[in-house]
């Protein structure tokens, strides 16, 4: 399924510059990054659990947000995208 | 059941693949053309010539990622092997049964029934969907002559009368193959079987699908912790995939024959995606091989109803569902090895 993770992170001192890098960082690792915080990911039920652990323990939860988007197997008909930075089909055929 | 995931196919020649987290990286001259996550992917398919990095190959050995290196004409060079999967009994049970001639004649007769059975139905299946536009006579004789060998082969109980079987069932319908293709005849035609190299269009295409082909097969196997290496209908020789060639001959009709027909009589593939070679070679050029790629893809994910288990699911998945089976035939958790009947 495609899940949509967004963040916000307060950047106002070293310690938030360093949880948004680890967020960015970790986000990569499931998916692709569409927009400068937000990410898709192609997960299963249980991999989408384990990347939200992972982001729980990265963030202050006083200070920051993350957001989860749940979009099904069939997304296709419910992400439109325009303008710049065109992203790539993860189920379609991958050739570079 | 087990996902059918996605595969990566690297065409760019200068490319080189690097692992950065858990991601694979696809650099062009030390600049990023693209990552992905290595969990969204079953095989990395590279036809290139700089590589991928050590620590690359090391994550995809332990996902479980299978990691082909090729030339950029499609011709398979090597793998990438983590550990060995699957557990030792089952391959020593494997290499037990190989060394007998007796059993290999076992599981043999069953791969090559498969063959002939799905064969001897793709011939069945054009007369009756194409009945005015091919020989139906000249089909349906050759498909009744399938039909005797097939009812020869279920005693069969040595290798070579089976080889020899089967020779005679490939020669049937290599015979009508060229009465399959309806489009662009001038440009595709079947006179026979010519590789190493292909000296014609549609010779090109069937080597290139044989080698995907294999390609899928050799990685379910391993998969499910057989040693591709040892066959038994093809025997032992030192470089050769031999279970692998076994396995891939239920598949080579249904599978990538059928694909490659399908290819020309959509016309999907066209006579300018073909480059000839000085030595009278024919080899697809990077536009047609980009084209035959993403159909190959597309017919991966087009779901079946297995025959065996009667359960839907997508084609990519059937030659691990085999290779599967092959391993409880094995262990002796079946009778025999179903072969993949087509319908």
């Amino acid at each position: 399924m495609l899940v949509l993770i967004t963040y916000d992170v307060n950047t106002q001192d070293a310690a938030g510059r360093k949880r948004l890098r680890q967020v960015a960082k970790q986000c990569v690792n499931y998916g692709q990054r569409v927009q400068n915080s937000v990410f898709e990911c192609i997960v299963d039920a249980a991999q989408c659990k384990i990347v939200q652990h992972e982001l729980e323990a990265i963030i202050n939860k006083e200070k920051d947000s993350l957001r989860f988007y749940y979009l099904g197997n069939n997304y296709h008909t419910k992400v439109e995208h325009i303008g710049v930075k065109t992203s790539y089909d993860a189920e379609g055929v991958l050739i570079v | 059941m087990r996902h059918l995931l996605n595969t990566l196919f690297v065409l760019t020649e200068d490319s080189y693949l690097t692992l950065e987290g858990e991601n694979v990286v696809v650099l062009c001259e030390s600049e990023v053309r693209a990552r992905f996550p290595l969990h969204t992917l079953q095989a990395i398919l590279y036809f290139g010539y700089k590589g991928a990095s050590p620590a690359l190959m090391g994550a995809c050995a332990s996902r479980g990622v299978t990691l082909s290196f090729l030339t950029s004409f499609g011709k398979f060079l090597a793998q990438a092997c983590g550990k060995m999967q699957g557990n030792v009994l089952l391959r020593k049970q494997q290499y037990r049964l190989s060394d007998s001639e007796h059993d290999s004649c076992q599981i043999a007769r069953h791969f090559i029934i498969g063959k002939v059975y799905n064969c001897r139905w793709i011939l069945e299946r054009a007369t009756r969907d194409h009945a005015m536009r091919v020989d139906v006579a000249r089909l349906k004789k050759n498909s009744l002559q399938m039909a005797e060998i097939l009812s020869q082969l279920a005693p069969c109980s040595d290798l070579d009368t089976l080889r020899g079987l089967e020779g005679k069932a490939a020669n049937f319908y290599f015979d009508v193959f060229d009465e399959l293709i309806l489009q662009n005849k001038e440009h595709f035609y079947f006179q026979n079987r010519s590789r190493r190299p292909p000296r014609d269009n549609v010779n090109a295409l069937l080597s290139f699908a044989y080698t995907l082909l294999a390609n899928d097969c050799a990685a379910a196997l391993e998969s499910v912790g057989l040693d591709s290496y040892v066959g038994f209908l093809h025997r032992d020789r030192p470089g050769r995939a031999s279970l692998t060639l076994d396995l891939m001959e239920e598949f080579r009709g249904v599978y990538a024959d059928r694909f490659v027909i399908s290819l020309i009589n959509n016309r999907e593939i066209l006579p300018k995606q073909f480059e000839q070679k000085e030595n009278g070679a024919v080899w697809l050029n990077d536009e047609g091989r980009k084209a035959v790629l993403s159909a190959w893809q597309a017919r991966k994910k087009a779901t079946i109803t297995h025959p065996f288990l009667n359960e839907k699911l997508p084609w990519g998945l059937v030659p691990y569902v085999q290779a599967l089976l092959l391993s409880r035939y094995l262990r002796g958790d079946l009778d025999a090895y179903p072969p993949f009947f087509w319908k």
